[in-house]
C-alpha cells in the first residue's frame, strides 16, 4: 500500500523524525560526517586553482603563497583538511568492492582483490604525483 | 514512466569521488603542508611553473577540478535531503548545488585557460 | 551451581504498547520475565502473553529465523526476536519496540503493506518473454550461474533493513533495500528476461537513486543478503545502461 495513503489511517501511530536524527546514533553521525567530506574536496579544488594561479604569476607570488601556507594556523587547518580527505579516501576505497563485482569467466573476482587493487592504485597515484612535484 | 537522468550526475559524482580519493591527499600533503614547511625541497620553481603551464596539465587539472565540484554538488545535495530533511525543496537544492558546480567548472576553465 | 551466582533469576522487558482505542500516544509496560539462558526474546514475549498480559500483540511464526515475521527493535537495534538470546542483552531492562519506518497499528505490530506493494512493483518473480514448453524440460543452470544470484535469494522479507534504513524513514516512497535486492535476485538469474521492465521501476527517483549508501541495511540483515551491495551494483549497471542507450540509441540492454 503506497505510503501516501498512510495519513488516511488516523489511528496508526507515526513517530515524528527529528531534524537531527543522525545525532542519535554514532553510525549515523559517522555517515553524515563521511558525506560532508565532499565539502573539503570542493575546498581543496578551489585552493588548487589558487595555487596554480600563484605559480603562473611568478616566483615572488608563489613564494608569498608558500609563506602564507606555512603559518602555524594555516598549517594546522590543512593538516585537519588532510585528515578529512584521508577519511574520504579510506571510506571510499573500502566501499569499492561493494559496487564493483566482476566475473572472469566462471569465477568471481574476490572482494579482497578488488580492495587491494584500489589501494594499490592509490599508492601508485600518490607516488606518481609526489615524484612529479618533488624529485623530477 | 521516463527513467531518471540521475545516472549522468551519479557518474560525475563517482568519477569525482574516485579521482579525489586517489589524488587529493597527496596534493594536500605535498603542496599545502610539506612544501610550505620546507620538509621537501620540491622541484625547482622554473620546472614547476613549466609543468603547470603545460596544456596537458591544465586540461587534466580542469577535468579533475570539475569532477571534484560535481562530486561535492551531488553529495551535498543528498546530505541536505537526509541531514536537514530538505527534500521537499528538491528542485531548488538541485539547481543551487549543480549551479555552483557548473559555475566552479566554468570559472576554473576560464582561469586555467588564461595560465601561461 | 556457579550459574545462579552470576546469572539473574529474572529479566525486565520494557515493551512498547499502543492501543489506539485507549490512548493516542504510545506507552511502555514493564514486565518481569524469568531468565533462562536458552531463551530468545520471542520466548520472553510468549511468556508475557501467556502468563502476564494476554493483550500484547506481536507477530511471529516459525521461531527459527526463516519466516521473517518477528522483526522488532531490541534496545534500538532491529533484530529477529526468535534469533536473539536474552543473554546477549543482559543485564537489562530490555527495551522492545516495533520496527521503525512502519506506522504502528497496535503494540508491536506495524503496517507492512507498503513493502508488500513494493515487492509487486519490482516484479519479484521470473519474467520470460516466452515460456519453454514442459516437454522441453527444465531450465538448466550451472553452479556458477546459481552463484550469481544466490546471496540475494536468501532474503526472508523480514524488513529489518527497512527499519535500519534512515532514508526509508525520511522518504517512505523509497523502494528500499530488500525490494532492490530481490529485484537483483531476479535480474541476475540466468532464467530471467525481465531486467528491462524492472529498470523502468528502479530508475525512478524513488527507486535506487534515493540511496546514499548509509550501509545500515547490510549490517542488520540476518541472512547476509548485503542489500547495500545489491543497490550499489545496480547503480553501476543502471548508469552503464543509460550511457549505452545514449551513445547507441535503439540498442536494447
Amino acid at each position: 500500500m503506497n505510503p501516501k495513503y498512510r495519513p488516511y489511517y488516523p489511528r496508526w501511530y507515526r513517530k515524528r523524525i527529528p531534524i537531527f536524527w543522525w545525532l542519535q546514533k554514532r553510525s549515523h553521525a559517522a555517515f553524515i560526517g563521511r558525506e560532508l567530506t565532499a565539502v573539503f574536496v570542493a575546498y581543496a579544488a578551489i585552493m588548487l586553482v589558487v595555487l596554480v594561479l600563484a605559480m603562473d604569476r611568478g616566483q615572488a607570488a608563489f613564494a608569498e603563497m608558500m609563506d602564507w601556507l606555512g603559518t602555524p594556523a594555516v598549517v594546522a587547518a590543512h593538516v585537519l583538511v588532510l585528515c578529512i580527505l584521508l577519511f574520504h579516501t579510506i571510506t571510499w576505497l573500502n566501499l569499492a568492492p561493494m559496487a564493483i563485482v566482476v566475473k572472469l569467466g566462471d569465477r568471481k573476482v574476490p572482494a579482497a582483490a578488488v580492495l587491494i587493487g584500489h589501494y594499490a592504485a592509490w599508492v601508485a597515484c600518490t607516488g606518481g604525483v609526489a615524484w612529479l612535484l618533488i624529485w623530477r | 514512466m521516463r527513467r531518471s537522468r540521475e545516472p549522468i550526475i551519479w557518474a560525475l559524482f563517482g568519477g569525482g569521488g574516485m579521482a579525489s580519493a586517489f589524488f587529493m591527499p597527496v596534493l594536500i600533503l605535498v603542496l599545502f603542508i610539506a612544501m610550505p614547511l620546507g620538509w621537501v625541497q620540491g622541484a625547482p620553481f622554473a620546472e614547476l611553473q613549466a609543468l603547470v603551464r603545460h596544456p596537458l596539465t591544465r586540461l587534466g587539472l580542469f577535468v579533475f577540478i570539475s569532477l571534484c565540484w560535481f562530486h561535492w554538488a551531488h553529495r551535498f545535495r543528498y546530505t541536505l535531503y537526509d541531514g536537514l530533511q530538505l527534500s521537499h525543496l528538491n528542485e531548488l537544492v538541485a539547481v543551487i548545488t549543480y549551479g555552483i558546480a557548473i559555475a566552479g567548472t566554468v570559472v576554473g576553465a576560464v582561469l586555467l585557460w588564461g595560465v601561461g | 551451581m556457579a550459574d545462579t551466582l552470576t546469572k539473574p533469576e529474572t529479566v525486565t522487558l520494557e515493551v512498547f504498547r499502543y492501543r489506539p482505542e485507549l490512548e493516542s500516544e504510545p506507552t511502555f509496560d514493564s514486565f518481569e520475565v524469568p531468565y533462562h539462558p536458552e531463551w530468545m526474546i520471542l520466548d520472553a514475549l510468549n511468556y508475557i502473553k501467556d502468563d502476564l498480559d494476554g493483550s500484547l500483540s506481536y507477530r511471529w511464526a516459525c521461531r527459527m529465523g526463516v519466516c521473517g515475521s518477528c522483526g522488532m527493535l531490541a534496545n534500538g537495534q532491529p533484530v529477529l526476536t526468535c534469533a536473539t538470546y536474552l543473554e546477549s542483552l543482559l543485564p537489562g531492562p530490555i527495551r522492545i519496540e516495533p520496527l521503525e519506518g512502519f506506522p504502528v497499528i497496535r503494540d508491536l505490530v506495524g503496517d507492512i503493506g507498503d513493502f508488500m506493494g513494493k515487492l509487486s512493483e519490482v516484479k519479484a518473480w521470473l519474467i520470460r518473454d516466452e515460456e519453454k514448453p514442459v516437454e522441453e524440460g527444465e531450465y538448466l543452470q550451472t553452479p556458477s550461474q546459481l552463484d550469481d544470484y544466490k546471496q540475494y535469494s536468501m532474503c526472508i522479507n523480514c524488513m529489518l533493513c527497512y527499519s535500519a534504513c534512515p532514508i526509508y524513514r525520511l522518504e517512505p516512497e523509497f523502494i528500499g533495500p530488500a525490494a532492490i535486492a530481490l529485484a537483483q535476485r531476479y535480474n541476475m538469474d540466468s532464467r530471467d528476461e525481465g531486467a528491462e521492465q524492472r529498470m523502468d521501476v528502479l530508475s525512478q527517483h524513488h527507486g535506487i537513486w534515493d540511496c546514499t549508501l548509509v550501509g545500515e541495511c547490510t549490517e542488520v540483515c540476518p541472512k547476509n543478503v548485503d542489500p547495500a551491495g545489491a543497490i550499489q551494483r545496480y547503480k553501476v549497471s543502471a548508469t552503464m545502461d543509460y550511457f549505452k542507450s545514449l551513445l547507441m540509441p535503439g540498442s536494447s540492454s
